[in-house]
């Protein structure tokens, strides 16, 4: 299967019946059904039945379906999990993962319940939410802590406040945290997302945030709002010169296995494997922005 | 008989007689004259002011049974309607048949004259509560209904004969010289009055704003008018233009305006000389914006707008997008200013913009048009009149007109509205024939018609990907399950007549 790119997850509010249903339509690379903070503690139930119900009947074609359950330690989330889970979602997001042992009580559930169901083991994907210092702390950890993690987000709001930082619209109190998400993902081999820009208007500052995520080094962004999401592909589509340089990269490295040769070089600069992924990358983008 | 699309109708109907059956949209050469009047005069010494409304009837020779018609350039803010029909009331008079251009919420009081017998039959267009009201079977002869080319043709066929025009005149001289960009009640284009004027038996102007004469500019010059009065108010503002209208921010209307723009880039029809139309509603707008952006990106410029001009089309002649703008009706502040300063902002009458049957009308040079429907089918038939229901709630407008005209007609509409579904297996009503709509954008997916193969191609090649109409319909029902049917009697209660006189389909009593 060809490997998904992760430029956006748009959130929607579980226990919105209209919204669950017209989730797919607006193109976000994924979309994550949230039981947790759009839902208030009385409507939990009614929530995950319906996002239960939404999965087993709405057709989403090729977004990825993630639904972000309630954290264990509330009395929500086993039974968000034991529901959702025989659903079959692409993943679960986890909120607020501290520690190696979160991961593996979701992956022992998880386990269970891909065997009762029949499923294929290890179908259905974690993808934990860092939100505190200890989070953060352990995030080294917690990237490397199941083959089941295939990407890694962060919560900007619940962070800044465990950590006592003051939250605001240039972000520069999420530099630390950004960075250190990051390096775990790649020593861990897995993707990372950035946390939602919050001001639903400011198209200029989200392009701002993005560019800059995505200089960081980020695979995508979690949207709060179906409006975001075109201004977000639109910073990781690459430029025409990319594409062109991309293929170039391509082609050479085919003609060189044609050929046998070992190293390769282009325009008079080496071409490694770092580079000949990069240039994949660039045409995955390039592909799912409709330029290819 | 059912007609070439089998649509079940009747060879004869009750107190309109023997009625024609579609055949194609295209199919129907006319062969009567076109309808010729009495010639009236007036002496130099007549005059043309009358002090009040109730003079001007009576001098008009009103009298039971007769066919007066009324313009709808005023919306939702029009006073002269009810100021007509309350005063026919009080005359005692029976048995009108009425011809509006259009009806709105405004007009609701047009029920109590139905009820009290002032009007038995209604031929042009209808709304809400007065179309719910014909759906339970209040009139014994059935509403025609017309869309604006339509009903132009019908008029100088002589098939929709006018006893009386009542022209609301937002300014108007003392000889009957009018137009609607000046005034309190200014309106901009007055082209739907147009055809009333020149063919009417009598006209009466009713103006809140009469100037010395002559008037100038003149939309409707003072030899099809007979009289002028002069009233407080013609009607309320606030509901006669709008400010600026506003584009959605539906993201899933968005999603629509955004593909129906690629549409129209990917169709080739995208260069210089293009000519466009599109509504008022806020998907539309958005479409016309994306294709606004994408015109000054690739630095085409079109030849024309057309339809109900928006600020939107305004704004897009300024910047020289377009040379023209051809205006029947003005929807905001911003057309009615622009009709006003612009010279090649033109009015045009109802039949210069639609009707079928003069020497060519507008519509005939559309490259594209943006509409909408309450039901689209598995043959593209669509539905603008009746909703989910059965009940008969919506004029035609230029639906028909402007769908068999441009090169490129658009259906831009959510797969679902609440739990109803739009895309269908067959629709309740047909207004446009499926030969006339060419591509279906939904936020689900886009299906384009299987005779416009050309299309097809040329989306195949800009990498748009199509579904076939069936599996859209299918998809709605898949998530709202397949509704029930809604249930008629045998009585018709209006008739949908095609642009060309023939008749489509015809509507029944809901149970």
């Amino acid at each position: 299967m060809k490997k998904r790119l992760r430029r956006t997850a748009l959130y929607v509010p579980g226990n919105d019946p209209s919204m669950i249903q017209n989730a797919g339509i607006f193109g976000s690379d994924a979309i994550v059904l949230d039981l947790e903070d759009a839902v208030s503690v009385n409507e939990k139930d009614a929530a995950r039945l319906l996002v239960r119900n939404a999965l087993k009947n709405i057709n989403y074609g090729n977004t990825e379906v993630i639904v972000r359950i309630n954290s264990f330690f509330t009395p929500f989330g086993k039974d968000d999990l034991e529901i959702i889970g025989r659903a079959h979602p692409d993943g679960i997001r986890v909120p607020k993962v501290e520690t190696i042992q979160d991961i593996q009580n979701i992956e022992k559930f998880l386990d269970r319940i891909e065997a009762e169901e029949k499923f294929e083991k290890n179908s259905i994907k974690i993808l934990p939410s860092i939100e505190s210092a200890l989070g953060l702390f352990n995030v080294f950890e917690i990237a490397k802590a199941s083959q089941r993690i295939e990407v890694i987000n962060f919560g900007a709001e619940d962070y800044t406040a465990d950590i006592g930082a003051e939250r605001t619209k240039e972000g520069k109190e999420l530099f630390d945290i950004r960075t250190r998400m990051l390096l775990a993902a790649r020593v861990a081999g897995i993707e990372v997302q950035d946390s939602v820009f919050a001001h639903v208007r400011d198209t200029e500052g989200l392009i701002r945030e993005t560019q800059f995520i995505k200089q960081l080094g980020f695979d995508g962004k979690s949207v709060i709002h179906p409006s975001q999401i075109l201004p977000v592909h639109q910073v990781f589509t690459p430029s025409q010169e990319e594409i062109a340089r991309a293929k170039r990269i391509i082609f050479a490295i085919k003609e060189a296995e044609k050929k046998k040769s070992g190293v390769i070089s282009l325009d008079g600069r080496m071409v490694d494997a770092p580079v000949v992924a990069k240039a994949r990358r660039v045409l995955d983008y390039a592909q799912a922005a409709g330029l290819l | 008989m059912k007609n070439k699309i089998g649509r079940e109708i009747p060879d004869e109907i009750k107190g309109i007689g023997k009625i024609k059956p579609f055949m194609g949209a295209f199919s129907t050469i006319p062969s009567c004259d076109r309808m010729s009047l009495p010639i009236t005069f007036k002496n130099r010494d007549e005059k043309k002011i009358i002090s009040n409304l109730k003079e001007a009837v009576k001098k008009a020779g009103i009298k039971d049974g007769m066919t007066v018609s009324f313009h709808h350039h005023l919306r939702n803010g029009d006073y002269v309607v009810a100021m007509v029909l309350d005063l026919l009331a009080d005359l005692g008079i029976k048995n009108l048949t009425i011809a509006p251009t259009a009806l709105f919420p405004v007009h609701k009081s047009v029920t109590k004259h139905i009820e009290s017998g002032l009007v038995s039959s209604i031929q042009g267009s209808v709304n809400g509560p007065i179309g719910a009201l014909s759906s339970h079977g209040a009139f014994d002869v059935p509403v025609i209904l017309r869309s604006h080319g339509g009903r132009a043709r019908a008029i100088e066929a002589g098939e929709l004969k006018i006893d009386i025009a009542f022209i609301a005149a937002p300014s108007a001289d003392q000889y009957g010289n009018l137009n609607g960009i000046e005034g309190p009640s200014a309106c901009g284009s007055l082209g739907y009055a147009m055809t009333d004027a020149m063919c009417a038996d009598k006209v009466i102007a009713i103006t809140d704003h009469l100037v010395d004469y002559p008037l100038f500019p003149i939309s409707i010059p003072q030899i099809y008018v007979d009289y002028v009065v002069q009233v407080d108010k013609i009607g309320d503002p606030k509901g006669i233009t709008s400010g600026t209208l506003e584009i959605t921010k539906n993201p899933l209307r968005l999603v629509i305006a955004r593909r129906v723009a690629e549409i129209i880039e990917a169709s080739g029809l995208l260069k210089n000389g293009f000519s466009f139309q599109a509504g008022a509603g806020g998907t539309s707008l958005a479409v016309t914006q994306f294709v606004a952006e994408k015109m000054t990106e690739m630095g085409i410029r079109g030849s024309f707008g057309s339809g109900g001009i928006t600020g939107y089309f305004v704004k897009m002649l300024k910047e020289n997008l377009f040379k023209s703008l051809f205006d029947v009706q003005s929807f905001d502040l911003e057309a009615v200013q622009s009709l006003k300063d612009n010279p090649n902002h033109l009015e045009m009458s109802a039949s210069f913009y639609a009707n079928p049957h003069n020497r060519g009308c507008v519509v005939n040079n559309l490259d594209a048009v943006i509409l909408g429907a309450t039901q689209i089918d598995h043959h593209f038939n669509v539905n603008v009149n009746t909703e989910s229901d059965g009940v008969l709630l919506h004029g035609i407008g230029g639906h028909m007109d402007t769908a068999a005209g441009a090169k490129l007609t658009i259906i831009a509409t959510p797969l679902l509205r609440g739990r109803i579904p739009i895309v269908v297996d067959k629709v309740i009503t047909v207004t446009s024939p499926g030969e006339t709509v060419d591509v279906l954008v939904t936020e689900r997916g886009i299906a384009v018609n299987p005779n416009r193969k050309d299309l097809i191609d040329k989306f195949k090649e800009a990498k748009i990907s199509l579904k076939n109409i069936q599996d859209l319909s299918k998809e709605a029902y898949d998530l709202t399950g397949i509704p029930e049917e809604p249930r008629f009697t045998e009585k018709i209660i209006g008739m949908v007549e095609y642009r060309d006189g023939t008749v489509i389909d015809v509507i029944r009593q809901v149970k």
